[in-house]
């Protein structure tokens, strides 16, 4: 009882946290990094429930996020209002999703991961060459961002606003997807697929909705990306995207709700803001994930829970100690 | 009629400098599983590692194939420590090894940026195969015909160790049964450093033999790694012949691809890897599905 | 859509206080605008706040090449100057875009909005500066920039966009000329990277060397990333020459997968194909190699005599077009700011201070600017050799003729020149002869 009052009282402290950030931090840069901070997020969430919660680790997610990113630019660019350009871009994405599911869960374990590889590949593949129709490494230009309800997106604050909104969304929707039995059963089919086979539960059909549904937020953060920069180019779907993104996950804490979010912004800051202080940031970047890989292999955020615990544990056995200690002296 | 046989004498000649890259990528991947995604780098570190023996920046300047041996040498180390002091430590953790070696993968990279600057190097063609052979009206460079040697010479020498040699029965072992050969009394974590430190070697001095025809730059570690991952997968992990062939196939696709469909260039040579991945998991010559 | 964004705000400067510096502007004589630019008495305030120089490169990954040299040429000026430019202490900061348009974008907002910078030098590439491009506009903020792109100083000009090195095409247009007129070549193939800066580059050859009688029977696109070209090489047939047009370590690559097929075709090239810096990395087959280029490091004149020595005495590398085009940056910048007397805080009259900026010696030579921003500068044709190689280097480049006072629309009239399409990859077509 106590426990749910805590939970939902930092919730909302975070909340409120993420909503004060653009009255906090006035300069237009560090709320544009918090958008950026945001946006990954959302794409790390995504890559999550596959990775986290579905146990197949994903190197094409880049390609999803490019369709929707492509599909909104080369629509808006077109002429198309912003909700046309949108939803194509998630029907598109989510057909690709489809593809991407329905080819890719025939296999496991590392095939998983070189058949997503391949398939992201393919996707970069025809942004970078198929110049008609994508201008190659010149990218799309969008003219301008949307203006949801007559609030126009184009100030640093607005669209870290909206950012925030679709975010916050899509941490909700995740943390109801967690907790609903579709939730478990996914863990279920991470675990013991055999089992939960042999339990009657069809484990490809729950493998695809996850990989819809992780495919969908990804969507969502491309067509973020795409209004972020307003520019779309074939390096935001390479090979090094999709790692990024892995990075993000398995920095942070698989499986867990807030490790990517921590981990979207560790690699976010990393590359924006750090790389003006360290030349050498890319080495950084590699050395930190490696660390993070060897000396804490769940991730940023359960790693602290657990050094806190322990230190935490450590401190009250001081303290029921000490007095025997005494005593025995 | 010359088009057609300068890009066929290049698809053999390139699929000859991938089979001396994934050779050693198939061999780790069926030992142990893993794909190892440093090997692009040691490709590229092998290449850089070279140039700086051949460029007389170290006081003395060796010969080529002398320089190319030490940089493998060197990169061959680099591996060992590699799997000693990382890989070892994340034993039965598949997952945690790929995400290493992707960790090692942007660490070298910047570490090279670093050491050998952005200019790209280029590596003269060893004295005595810089002229041409001049036949059926086409001119090809020495270079590129003695790097098909040079592959087929490094595919009999690694049949034979697989085939002839105690070494070579263990690893053989270890790929068909990793639990089998340790039952037996095989100690594959030696095994695994040795394959390992082989492999980055073998990359490492791919890397320098594909110098006069790649040089070196900042980069080439990306652009050579989703070959080698094609290659692997297109022949089957852990299989020697399969990386042979899969290397003339994706140096045909590569090559042809280019020139006669440069818009979807990717899209074949990335399609047949789906394809096999799909319907025949164990790869053309491969054994083990992954 | 741009287009129509772009009319709109010239209205706006029209309709502005510097209607006096514009309409001298408009008129194409830019000695007269600076001439009417000190007519207003020069702020005799001292600028306390040091003046912010950014600077937009890339020091990882692939291009890093070019970038750092980039780096090494403003860095190089700052030390000879002693960080000062203008008569106001310089702070300097330097953002690593990574080579790739997010992160450009992201280095720009951190350079614009972090450290409110006066001034932006650089991006390195096309892409990168179309990525910021709109942004750029909206910040109203000045860049020098040596990205190449044709049409931010053509048909969909950027007011705040200053280039001294050269346009994309314009560096071609010699090299087409040269190539019909002196090469007395007559059938060419052109090879070239697969985006906007090969597309302008090799359509400007094709344009003048067309113009003058000659006939372009293919082209050819290899991507930006090609391990091998031995695949675009092969198709290199029926032609008397070659007219290449890469950049960053490529033209290495080409060069020696072209010797290795057994060409002997002359080859020509613009500025990044035969970039000074390459030649230490070139080897034998670069011999015989033409390009048409706005910095050669064997032009003899004082400034660039200084350049090179202390580039050299800094760094220890051989400069090339990279670090060149932003060492003549910064002098443009010091120029422009003394000009209005070190105060930069109005932007559209620190950018009409940049473009009025006139200078004899450089170490490309002398330079001024179009109304549009892009430079009129000299052109140098050269050839590399082993004779005359200085530096500790084995290949020169040796120039064999200047072009004189090149602007970006070639020897046509503006008006004409911008009523035709921008190069692309289908224009100018491929005509049957």
């Amino acid at each position: 009882m106590s426990r749910g009052i805590a939970r939902g009282l930092s919730i909302a402290v975070i909340v409120v946290a993420l909503i004060a950030v653009p009255f906090v931090i006035t300069e237009t840069y560090y709320v544009n990094i918090a958008s950026q901070i945001l946006l990954y997020a959302i794409f790390a969430l995504g890559l999550n429930v596959l990775v986290g919660y579905a146990g197949l680790v994903s190197l094409g997610h880049a390609g999803l996020f490019g369709v929707a990113a492509y599909v909104t630019a080369y629509l808006v660019a077109g002429g198309f209002g912003h909700g046309v350009a949108i939803i194509a871009a998630l029907v598109a994405a989510m057909a690709a999703t489809a593809v991407f599911a329905a080819l890719a869960l025939r296999v496991t374990g590392v095939s998983f991961i070189m058949i997503t590889l391949a398939l992201g590949e393919i996707i970069w593949g025809v942004a970078y060459r198929w110049i008609s129709l994508t201008n190659g490494d010149n990218g799309i230009s969008v003219p301008g961002r949307p203006k949801p309800f007559g609030i126009s997106l184009s100030s640093a604050t607005n669209f870290y606003d909206a950012s925030l909104i679709v975010f916050l969304l899509a941490v909700a929707a995740l943390a109801i997807f967690v907790r609903s039995p579709f939730g478990a059963a996914l863990c279920g089919t991470r675990d013991q697929p055999r089992r939960m086979n042999a339990l009657g539960y069809h484990v490809w059909m729950i493998r695809f909705g996850a990989f819809m549904f992780s495919g969908l937020l990804t969507a969502v953060s491309g067509i973020l990306f795409v209004y972020y920069n307003e520019f779309i180019s074939p390096q935001a779907l390479a090979l090094t995207a999709s790692a990024e993104g892995l990075l993000m996950v398995i920095s942070g804490g698989a499986a867990t709700l807030l490790g990517p979010v921590i981990g979207a912004a560790l690699v976010v800051i990393v590359k924006n803001v750090v790389s003006a202080y360290v030349t050498r940031w890319n080495f950084m970047l590699g050395a930190i994930f490696v660390a993070i890989v060897v000396f804490m292999p769940e991730g940023l955020v359960p790693g602290a829970v657990r050094l806190a615990r322990s230190a935490w544990r450590a401190g009250s056995r001081k303290k029921t100690t000490a007095p025997a200690a005494e005593a025995g002296r | 009629m010359t088009f057609w046989l300068l890009l066929t004498v290049n698809s053999v000649t390139f699929g000859g400098l991938l089979f001396l890259l994934s050779a050693g990528f198939s061999l780790i991947f069926g030992l142990m599983r893993i794909p190892n995604l440093t090997h692009g780098s040691m490709f590229m570190l092998g290449a850089y590692l070279g140039t700086t023996f051949l460029s007389g920046a170290l006081g003395f300047t060796l010969n080529f194939w002398l320089a190319a041996v030490l940089g493998a040498l060197e990169v061959a180390i680099l591996g060992a420590l590699m799997e000693r002091l990382l890989l070892r430590r994340l034993a039965g953790q598949q997952l945690a090894q790929v995400l290493v070696t992707l960790g090692v993968s942007f660490m070298v990279a910047d570490l090279c940026l670093m050491g050998w600057g952005g200019d790209p190097i280029s590596v003269a063609t060893p004295p005595g195969l810089a002229g041409f052979l001049r036949t059926a009206g086409a001119v090809f460079p020495l270079y590129r015909l003695a790097v098909i040697g040079i592959a087929v010479v490094f595919a009999i020498a690694l049949w034979l160790m697989l085939e002839r040699t105690r070494l070579g029965a263990m690893i053989r072992a270890g790929v068909d049964d990793p639990q089998m050969a340790r039952v037996v009394g095989i100690r594959v974590s030696q095994l695994f450093t040795i394959v390992f430190a082989l492999g980055a070697g073998l990359a490492g001095f791919a890397g320098m033999i594909g110098g006069p025809i790649l040089s070196v730059y900042p980069g080439l570690d990306q652009d050579m790694l989703p070959l080698a991952l094609v290659v692997v997968i297109l022949g089957g992990t852990g299989s020697l012949l399969g990386s042979f062939v899969g290397s003339i196939i994706v140096g045909f696709i590569y090559n042809f691809g280019q020139a006669l469909l440069p818009e979807l260039a990717y899209f074949v040579l990335f399609l047949p890897m789906v394809l096999v991945l799909l319907l025949r998991p164990q790869g053309l010559f491969g054994t083990q599905v992954l | 859509m741009s287009r129509k964004l772009m009319s709109g705000k010239a209205e706006s400067h029209k309709a502005s206080a510097h209607r006096l510096s514009r309409r001298a502007l408009l008129a194409g004589t830019a000695a007269g605008a600076a001439a009417a630019l000190t007519h207003f008495p020069a702020p005799a305030i001292a600028q306390a706040a040091p003046f912010k120089l950014g600077l937009l490169t890339v020091k990882t990954g692939p291009l890093a090449q070019g970038g750092i040299q980039m780096e090494q040429g403003v860095l190089t000026y700052l030390k000879e100057n002693n960080y000062m430019l203008g008569g106001r202490k310089v702070d300097f900061v330097s953002a690593d875009t990574g080579g790739n348009p997010a992160g450009t974008k992201t280095k720009a907002q951190e350079l614009i909005e972090r450290d409110k910078v006066d001034v932006i030098l650089g991006p390195l590439a096309a892409f990168e500066l179309l990525a910021i491009n709109d942004y750029i506009k909206e910040q109203k903020m000045p860049i020098m920039s040596l990205a190449a792109a044709d049409n931010l100083t053509q048909r969909t000009p950027n007011p705040y966009l200053i280039r001294a090195s050269a346009c994309s095409s314009q560096a071609m247009h010699p090299m087409g000329h040269y190539a019909a007129t002196e090469l007395k070549l007559k059938r060419i193939v052109t090879v070239s990277e697969d985006f906007a800066f090969g597309y302008e580059q090799m359509g400007g050859f094709q344009a003048t060397f067309q113009a003058a009688g000659g006939c372009v029977t293919a082209k050819l696109w290899p991507p930006l990333v090609t391990p091998d070209y031995t695949p675009y090489v092969a198709q290199i047939a029926d032609c008397d020459g070659v007219c290449q047009g890469f950049a960053g370590s490529n033209p290495l690559r080409f060069m020696k997968a072209y010797a290795s097929a057994g060409l002997k075709y002359p080859v020509v090239t613009g500025e990044t194909g035969g970039d000074d810096a390459l030649l230490k990395s070139f080897g034998e087959e670069a011999i015989g190699l033409i390009s048409c280029c706005p910095y050669t490091i064997d032009l003899e004149n004082a400034s660039n005599q200084r350049f090179v020595d202390q580039i050299m005495k800094n760094y220890d590398v051989i400069p090339g077009f990279y670090a060149a085009g932003l060492y003549v940056n910064c002098m443009v910048v010091d120029a422009g700011l003394k000009a209005i007397g070190g105060d930069a805080s109005d932007k559209e009259k620190f950018t009409a201070a940049l473009r009025a900026v006139t200078l004899a010696d450089t170490p490309r030579g002398p330079i001024k600017f179009d109304h549009l921003g892009n430079v009129v500068g000299n052109f140098y044709v050269r050839r590399i050799q082993t004779e005359g190689a200085k530096y500790g280097l084995k290949l020169w480049n040796k120039t064999i003729k200047t072009y004189e006072n090149v602007s970006q629309f070639w020897t046509w009239p503006e008006q004409e020149f911008l009523a035709h399409p921008v190069y692309s990859r289908d224009y100018p077509a491929l005509t049957k002869c």
